[in-house]
């Protein structure tokens, strides 16, 4: 295969107007698991839980390719498997030392078990593979309502514990002694994680689901320490990826992941760079100048700070 | 002025399984009191600090905080903990952190009040002196300047009562000496009870009032005159320990050895 004609396959725009007509409700949800992903994803990165998302992706499959051999919903199906994968990370401790050798065992156990369903099943087999690597699933009326009402669920779940979350994300002690209930706020946030995961699986695939939850937000927090915006910029970069995507795979044959991950690479590669140079400016570290913070103080914004020890 | 105790003890026991860590501890703290917890790895000092925070309950007596029994989540507490380095990553500016002490424990986003949220954190951070880098990355900041921080968050809710645990553990010296001298400085400003828990004295001892000694399942109370003594900690230890000034320093030799022969359980490990 010529270059040429590598990407001919990749970037295909025929008959775009009526494409983008008919697979609107994909695009849809990919707006919606954009902003989930994208606002989830910030607490992912606080809470350094980048290995658990994948191992609930994992199961989620699994139980998406169950769904699918039993001729169940496959939604329904990604979504238990997530959910049991998230409680039982929550219970041993998301962040404890524990934790990461759980996932790693339920990892690969995840990914066999939904391999097997997927080689004993006998539908189409175009369907086969998109739970892995994503597809441009024609997502219907009712589809696009269900994934509606989960993101609200996740979304609105996010909103009410947001401030408690973010104070035992990254102040568990203090939070404690607050009277903070740390480990119920964990095992709560477990259980939105796994339908987001569940959510963003539909779509994207499973071995992929980490673009959408880690690279924005990973991003973000490179090019910021404020909590405002990098939740800001989090979204921003997961519906520029996610939507951008969409509508650059729309014209060809090919999943739409490749698509995703890439944008969403890229993004994080520029705010890694752009990361790395601010910090390389001699031994000082400008700090963020807020967000005009600085007005009631009086203090002049870009302020050098010096680390001291480093 | 009728002063309500910061924090009393009534025949407080706390003992885990058999092992007893103290007990017939009656202990009053007025307000404005400084008391320094001393004593060796696994003699309760922390889980003194978590009674009060209504993490730890008795094993026997009552433990009361500005007259009110202990609960969680108290509003006249306020809780500096020993110095964890945050990870350079953390998405939290210095202001951040201070903010989260005034209403992280609140439901919800902070949607409406943002203008009074931040004069508040900007009176808090100026009280400790860090404004200079309150909206730098937290994670970069160095451990002295967190503790400041830290004890601008704790003075949030401007409680009548303020805990350290091991605040200075990890610092230098100088920042230790700082950092002493601010926590006796806002004890001074606004009259809150000080608990503060340290295995090492010298950095607080000019500001001291009481000493809260714990060793071998036993303690005693009083002024570090009083407790910082030869005979008075050989009698706690039931071994001879010695305490000696150097310096301008107090060294208490002997306490380590026997405070080591205790198994290393420490209990607020095994109910974290």
């Amino acid at each position: 295969m010529s270059w040429e004609m590598v990407i001919d396959e990749v970037f295909v725009f025929e008959r775009y107007g009526d494409l983008l007509v008919l697979l609107q409700n994909s695009i849809w949800a990919g707006a919606l698991i954009g902003l989930v992903g994208g606002l989830i994803g910030t607490f992912v990165m606080m809470r350094d839980m980048a290995f658990s998302v994948h191992g609930i992706a994992e199961l989620s499959f699994a139980g998406g390719a169950i769904a699918l051999l039993i001729g169940s919903d496959l939604v329904t199906g990604s979504l238990m498997g997530s959910i049991i994968a998230a409680v039982i990370i929550g219970i041993v401790g998301a962040q404890s030392r524990e934790s990461n050798s759980v996932v790693g065992v339920l990892m690969p156990f995840g990914l066999g078990v939904g391999i097997l369903a997927l080689a004993l099943y006998q539908g189409r087999s175009s369907n086969r593979f998109a739970l892995l690597t994503g597809q441009i699933v024609s997502v219907n009326d009712v589809q696009l309502v269900s994934m509606a009402v989960l993101s609200a669920v996740v979304m609105a779940g996010l909103l009410i514990i947001w401030r408690p979350l973010s104070f035992a994300s990254t102040d568990p002690f203090v939070a404690q002694a607050r009277g903070l209930p740390v480990r119920t706020l964990s095992i709560v946030f477990m259980l939105l994680l796994g339908v987001a995961v569940a959510l963003s699986v539909q779509i994207i695939g499973a071995l992929l689901v980490l673009a959408l939850l880690i690279s924005p937000a990973a991003a973000a927090m490179n090019f910021s320490a404020s909590p405002v915006k990098i939740v800001v910029l989090s979204v921003v970069f997961a519906e520029t990826a996610m939507v951008g995507g969409i509508l650059l795979a729309l014209g060809g044959a090919l999943p739409i992941s490749p698509y995703v991950t890439t944008i969403s690479f890229l993004i994080w590669v520029v705010s890694w760079v752009a990361r790395r140079r601010r910090r390389s400016r001699g031994r000082a570290v400008v700090s963020e100048s807020g967000s005009g913070d600085h007005s009631t103080t009086g203090s002049a914004p870009g302020r050098t700070v010096t680390v001291a020890g480093n | 002025m009728s002063a309500v105790p910061a924090a009393s003890f009534r025949d407080a026991e706390l003992a885990f399984g058999h092992r007893t860590l103290w007990s017939g501890l009656n202990l009053e703290i007025e307000p404005g009191e400084y008391v320094a917890v001393l004593g060796g790895n696994g003699t309760g000092k922390t889980s003194l600090l978590r009674v009060l925070l209504g993490l730890q309950p008795l094993s026997s007596g009552t433990v009361h905080v500005a007259g009110q029994a202990v609960r969680r989540g108290s509003a006249e507490i306020g809780y500096v903990p020993q110095q964890r380095a945050f990870d350079d990553r953390t998405p939290l500016r210095g202001r951040d952190l201070v903010g989260l002490g005034i209403d992280g424990h609140r439901w919800g986003p902070r949607i409406l009040g943002r203008k009074a949220h931040r004069e508040r954190v900007n009176t808090l951070v100026e009280r400790v002196g860090a404004l200079e880098y309150a909206d730098a990355p937290i994670g970069q900041l160095s451990g002295g300047e967190q503790q400041r921080l830290r004890v601008a968050q704790a003075l949030a809710m401007d409680p009548s009562l303020l805990l350290f645990d091991e605040a200075l553990l990890s610092l230098d010296l100088h920042r230790q000496s700082q950092l002493a001298q601010l926590v006796a400085e806002q004890r001074d400003r606004t009259g809150a009870a000080v608990f503060f828990v340290t295995h090492d004295v010298n950095p607080i001892i000019d500001d001291v009032d009481r000493v809260l000694y714990l060793a071998n399942g036993s303690f005693r109370v009083g002024t570090p005159a009083e407790v910082l003594r030869s005979d008075v900690l050989s009698e706690l230890y039931g071994a001879r320990v010695e305490v000696m000034n150097v310096a301008g320093r107090v060294l208490v030799v002997g306490a380590e050895i026997v405070d080591h022969c205790h198994p290393p359980t420490t209990p607020e490990e095994v109910t974290r």
